[in-house]
């Protein structure tokens, strides 16, 4: 990071495995600096007061809002967007999960509860239906009801189980 | 999507370094460690700072929560899921961990801190009633050093705190004393929104007496986010449901809570005794389960 | 789940209905939506809107000059700009106007008063604080209540002689013989029971928010216009009309929709807006609004004060319904509903239950608040009427002292009475509602719950059963009665098959999320028997699809999915003269047995549709007067809306001692027909339920005493996370249209509207021995405790002390 006066700032990080560096202003968003500046669009906004998680991504394997963290903030870490979750072997199960059990209708808040899924996965590889839910407090969606995506993440976490256990 | 109006972004590379920045900046600086209260504020433009200073990278000088001597010692970079996971403060103070269960959501709770939140000094901020309870204590440093002032006297109003333009909190200390035990309770109108009302109560049990209580008390216009004169009903009693109805009583009248959409002042104030006593019945009981 | 009975393709997919996962969602799994703010094009600026922090005041002076003055501003369009073009003003769906940036005064807090366009979204949010307004104060009217009062503030003065706030009075049904039937009622000892009811301000608030980006070639003249709209070719015909624009010179194109809920459905400021930025800076102009400005000023929903009365013999047998309502509709008359029907469709309020006498009367009324009305899933206000019928009849059975399970068991239309005639009008097409209602009871295990709940009051514990039943009316629909705008309310459709057999299909409709990509590719499926992945679904590109009023009301399947089955038809037909050519024998001799023309009596001897697709595309010589080919297109026009209906049943528990209501389970029985993709409906049925949760427990936009938006974020405006809701019960009954091609019927709002009324009757059953038969949604915990104090709260305003 390299400062040029007040607004400027030099920003590197690793998205989704490659090391990306651009200008930014001191101010800009995180989120602003992923979709506008990097063009990764996957990650969306829903809102200006960190209350609905569409924009939520992994840094440093952590989800956070990105429209409430600065991009400057995150120079040198690693991020995960959505468009990061597919491996060399195909869907993760969490996205193998929400086109299962149809976990989701218009996309919109799906990137965001993806990432914090994932997470909350990693965090707890078994987790009831009620720890789905709170692990999900955060994330806001109008279309599905929740059902759908509590069944997703069942499913993600029975087959990523089933896997440690074959492998 | 808002956006903030600029600032000059500053980053500090040390505790020593942040208030360097803070003093060669002047009081138009802020620093921002989390962000989630403040970021959004800088967005609706609530808040125009002229600089920003990332303390993010203290977060390994300041994010450690370990027990040092007789105290517990909460670095204030800690987040607020750093507080959560913790064992330690689980087995000494659950009213952390009750707090935290409802402050925000688990992906704010990724990235707040508690010294932001509590230097963001919301009226709702639940936190403050909890450490308020706990007799905790503020480490403050500027440049001329260290102080400490109890965690009760560090709000001076809403948003206002009494750490300086040049100063920063670095820790909390909560006093670990035998025979403790605390919850929380909060009502919100929704999972992740701020309290319509919180009550934080910790009792120290003597052979069967409450030596020593903090109830705390949040988002209903408590003065320093306390109740003194619940405390003081309950000091030197023996537990019992009248004693309980009487601090909850006493923390009732005391507040002073403000009609807005979350509720009208009388159902403020009625939930003020109500959850004081929710509060206390657990508190109590996990002191005699500990003692036991 | 598949139905068994129907063959799936080689990649596993039901050849026609049943149960497929969605093929939109490769792409927004990966990430690779395509959502109007993902639109980039070069040269691109970024678009802002000034707005006002007056809910009613004079505009005294704009002064732009240092926003001009900024160096990444292009341009500052105020209203003073707008007239010079003829645009100050635009016409709403409702006949009225509606300023597109103010001129005279503001008329609402948020309104629209500047726009900036400048390089980057932050320079053009910048410049806003660089433009100084100054505004002289007017009184406020905050209260509906008040707005007629002689002493209110005139808001809509623009309007030549206008000297109130009245916006019409519109009746339905027949008010002589409602009064006859209540005085009979009275007369012979049975019982009248009145209840005043709000149904609050709500807000669509679609985890999208609404934007355009606008692209005005300066050469070709052309009028690109990325939006993502409910209705992009309504859209189309009204820019033409409004701005005066030749219409082959627009396209609209809607990409992938982040929700509508009917938020969606308007034409905005914004968005004309951003067409004059691009005629101005010759660039293209973004605008996509903020999440305040989505809940503070786009299209409301709701805000009906309601007063119903219903009278009854005493041993529950329903005799009459009378409503009166007044309605809210802001600053400007800006509904989106047809135009016979300025109350939507609300006179449906008879509901579900058989009796002859009903009237209702509807005031509307001028306020200080955002314009709107009709969205957010509600059916053009059948969401009103349930709510006000299904409350009522509760307080019915409340009075009679009777189970409201068995008080609406009695008064249910029975299934031999369809086609139905309701006192206001309506036909009814079909239904058996004993059935689904008897289903849901079961599936509940009602009388266990009565059980249970018996228990818990004699222990102090409150919980509460609620039911609703409610018949929606959907797939606007028959143009000679319903048409917005005089666009009459039906829709085209094109199907193209390709020589390989492959069939590309082309809708006027638009999905937020609907998944029609994939049930549309069904419908098509189960009528030729091409593999659903073999069709590909072509919308919200007003320059490749054929016209049609697009997706709101629940009305993509009655009235696209029919157009979908009617042309899947043709091309059948034209198939088979194609195969009765191939197979040298008469069309007479064919029969047609999935996805193929085969001779009676001689199953061997067909083609398949891939075979008649290539042989009519080939040098086949056809009987004179038939052209090759099997493209098709037809135009639905539908004779009647369908009416899905259902039973709702949903399970509280309260916390006594903070107010605090727990959905413990809901259990949803829908009947829509039959279900093309069962997995899709129930999706749709889960996100209605939680909306109605929301509505009934913590969704609300207040104003206080200023006209101050009370909701204006996230923060304020509460929507249902994960935690407020639990798994649902789902159930199923079907019975098929008579009108519909296919038997179907909308489903996509159903839940919204009937769930409201079962959270709120099991919150009010759970607080009956509080003594307080109603208290206005939102039910949050400060309304549930005032409630047991006696002392409801209103919702619409600031409380107060």
């Amino acid at each position: 990071m390299s400062h040029d006066h007040h607004n400027s700032v030099s920003v590197t990080v690793t998205v989704n495995g490659e090391q990306r560096t651009a200008e930014a202003e001191g101010r800009t968003l995180l989120v602003h600096f992923l979709r506008d500046t990097l063009g990764l669009t996957g990650t969306h906004w829903g809102c200006d007061t960190s209350n609905c998680g569409v924009c939520v991504v992994a840094v440093d394997g952590v989800p956070m809002k990105s429209c409430t963290v600065l991009a400057a903030m995150v120079d040198g870490c690693e991020v995960t967007t959505v468009e990061g979750l597919e491996g060399p072997d195909g869907l993760h199960p969490i996205q193998e999960g929400f086109i299962e059990c149809h976990g989701l209708q218009c996309g919109y808040c799906t990137p965001g509860m993806m990432i914090t899924a994932k997470w909350l996965l990693e965090q707890n590889p078994d987790p009831s239906e009620h720890e789905i839910r709170d692990g999900l407090s955060g994330q806001l969606c109008r279309c599905t009801g929740y059902h759908n995506i509590v069944e997703a993440v069942r499913f993600a976490a029975d087959k990523l189980n089933n896997k440690e256990v074959s492998a | 999507m808002q956006v903030p109006a600029p600032f000059g972004y500053e980053r500090a590379t040390s505790v020593d370094h942040a208030i360097q920045l803070l003093e060669q900046l002047g009081p138009e600086a802020r620093l921002v460690a989390g962000g989630h209260s403040f970021i959004p504020m800088m967005k609706l433009r609530l808040a125009q700072p002229e600089h920003v200073i990332d303390i993010n990278p203290l977060a390994a000088e300041l994010g450690t929560i370990s027990i040092d001597g007789s105290d517990l010692v909460i670095g204030a970079m800690a987040r607020h899921n750093d507080l959560l996971g913790s064992a330690v403060v689980g087995e000494h103070f659950p009213v952390l961990h009750d707090a935290e269960r409802v402050i925000a959501d688990p992906v704010v709770r990724n990235r707040g801190t508690i010294g932001g939140s509590l230097c963001q000094a919301d009226p709702a901020e639940d936190l403050s009633a909890a450490l308020s309870a706990l007799h905790a204590t503020a480490v403050i440093r500027g440049s001329g050093g260290t102080r400490t002032v109890a965690v009760r006297e560090l709000h001076t109003g809403p948003y206002e705190t009494v750490v300086g333009d040049a100063e920063m909190l670095t820790h909390i200390r909560v006093p670990i004393r035998n025979g403790c035990g605390s919850a929380y309770e909060k009502v919100e109108r929704r999972v992740g929104d701020w309290a319509i009302a919180a009550a934080a109560a910790a009792v120290w049990m003597d052979g069967g007496i409450i030596s020593d209580a903090g109830i705390g008390l949040c988002a209903v216009g408590a003065e320093h986010f306390v109740s003194t004169d619940a405390e003081a009903v309950l000091r030197g009693q023996a537990p019992s449901d009248d004693v309980i109805a009487a601090a909850a009583a006493a923390a009732a009248a005391g507040c002073n809570p403000t009609t807005d959409q979350r509720g009208p002042a009388e159902y403020k104030r009625h939930l003020a005794g109500e959850l004081t006593a929710r509060a206390l019945r657990r508190a109590i009981a996990r002191a005699q389960g500990a003692a036991a | 789940m598949t139905d068994t009975a129907v063959p799936t393709s080689a990649a596993g997919n039901p050849i026609g209905f049943g149960r497929m996962l969605r093929k939109e969602d490769v792409r927004f799994v990966r990430g690779h939506g395509n959502y109007v703010d993902d639109v980039q094009l070069p040269g691109m600026l970024h678009g802002a809107i000034l707005r006002s922090p007056y809910a009613h005041a004079r505009i005294v002076s704009i002064d732009t000059s240092e926003a001009e003055a900024h160096p990444k501003v292009h341009a500052v369009i105020t209203g003073a700009t707008l007239e010079t073009l003829g645009l100050a003003w635009m016409p709403t769906l409702s006949y009225d106007t509606q300023a597109v940036l103010a001129t005279d005064k503001v008329r609402f807090h948020g309104q629209e008063v500047a726009f900036v366009v400048a390089e980057d979204r932050y320079s053009a949010r910048d410049a806003l604080n660089l433009i100084d307004v100054e505004y002289e104060p007017l009184p406020v009217v905050v209260d509906a209540k008040k707005a007629l009062d002689a002493d209110a503030a005139v808001i809509r003065d623009d309007k030549d002689g206008k000297t109130d706030n009245h916006i019409y009075d519109w009746e339905a049904g027949d008010a002589v013989k409602a009064d006859e039937a209540f005085a009979a009622a009275l007369a012979d000892g049975g019982v009248v029971v009145e209840q005043e009811m709000l149904y609050p301000r709500s807000h669509p608030a679609p985890m999208e928010t609404c934007g355009t980006v606008a692209h005005m070639d300066p050469i070709t003249g052309k009028l690109v216009l990325w939006s993502n709209t409910q209705a992009p070719h309504a859209h189309r015909t009204v820019y033409a009309m409004v701005a005066g624009l030749p219409e082959h010179k627009i396209q609209v194109i809607a990409p992938d929709i982040g929700g509508g809920f009917g938020n969606k459905v308007p034409i905005y400021p914004g968005y004309v807006c951003s067409i004059v930025g691009s005629i101005v800076t010759k660039r293209p102009v973004k605008w996509m609004e903020d999440r305040s400005e989505n809940l503070m000023s786009t299209g409301f929903a709701r805000d009906y004060h309601m007063k119903g009365r219903i009278a009854a013999t005493k041993d529950g047998k329903i005799l009459g319904l009378q409503v009166d309502v007044l309605a809210d509709h802001g600053a400007f008359h800006a509904t989106a509903q047809p135009t016979n029907y300025p109350a939507g469709f609300f006179h449906i309020f008879t509901g579900s239950y058989d009796y002859g006498a009903a009237h209702c009367k509807v005031t509307a009324v001028y306020t200080n608040k955002a314009p709107g009305g009709v969205a957010y899933a509600c059916s053009f206000r059948i969401t009103e009427a349930v709510y006000l019928v299904e409350r009522i009849v509760d307080c019915l059975a409340d009075e009679l002292g009777m189970d409201p399970a068995e008080l609406r068991m009695k008064n249910l239309i029975q299934p031999e009475q369809f086609p139905y005639t309701t006192p206001t009008g309506w036909e009814y097409d079909s239904g058996d509602y004993p059935r689904a209602l008897q289903l849901a009871l079961d599936m509940a295990g009602y009388e266990e719950l009565r059980r249970e709940q018996a228990e818990k009051r004699a222990k102090g514990e409150l919980m509460g059963i609620g039911i609703s039943f409610f018949t929606e009316g959907v797939g606007a629909g028959p143009r000679k009665h319903m048409d917005i705008l005089g666009l009459g309310m039906a829709d085209g459709c094109e199907l193209r098959i390709h020589p390989t057999g492959k069939a590309q299909i082309r809708l006027s409709v638009q999905t937020q999320g609907q998944g029609h990509e994939t049930t549309f590719a069904q419908i098509v499926s189960h009528q030729l028997g091409i593999p659903p992945e073999d069709v590909e679904v072509i919308h919200g590109d007003t320059d490749n699809t054929p016209f049609g009023l697009g997706t709101y009301g629940s009305r993509s399947t009655p009235v696209s999915g029919a157009a979908a089955a009617v042309v899947a038809e043709r091309v059948r037909e034209k198939a088979k003269i194609i195969a009765a050519t191939a197979l040298e024998c008469s069309v007479d001799d064919l029969e047609w047995e999935l996805g193929r023309w085969q001779v009676k009596g001689d199953p061997d001897n067909g083609k398949t549709i891939q075979e008649l697709a290539l042989l009519a595309h080939s040098s086949l010589e056809l009987p004179e007067g038939v052209e090759g080919h099997l493209d098709a297109s037809a135009v639905y026009n539908p004779p009647n809306l369908t009416y899905p209906f259902g039973a709702y049943i949903c399970v509280v528990d309260i916390d006594p001692g903070t107010g605090m209501v727990k959905v413990r389970r809901f259990i949803a029985v829908d009947d829509c027909g039959p279900r093309i993709n069962p997995m899709i409906v129930e999706g749709q049925v889960h996100g209605g339920l939680v909306d109605g949760i929301g509505m009934a427990l913590m969704e609300v936009i207040a104003f206080d005493e200023n006209g101050t938006c009370l909701g204006g974020s996230y923060m304020d405006y509460l929507l249902p996370t994960p935690m407020e809701v639990p798994m649902f019960e789902l159930g199923e009954t079907v019975t098929p249209s008579p009108h519909h091609p296919l038997g179907c019927k909308g489903v996509g709002e159903s839940a919204t509207v009937g769930s409201p009324a079962a959270v709120v009757n099991a919150v009010m059953d759970a607080l009956k021995p509080y003594g307080v038969r109603h208290a206005d949604m939102p039910l949050t915990p400060a309304q549930v405790w005032m409630t047991m104090q006696g002392r409801p709260l209103r919702t619409d305003l600031a409380f107060t002390d």
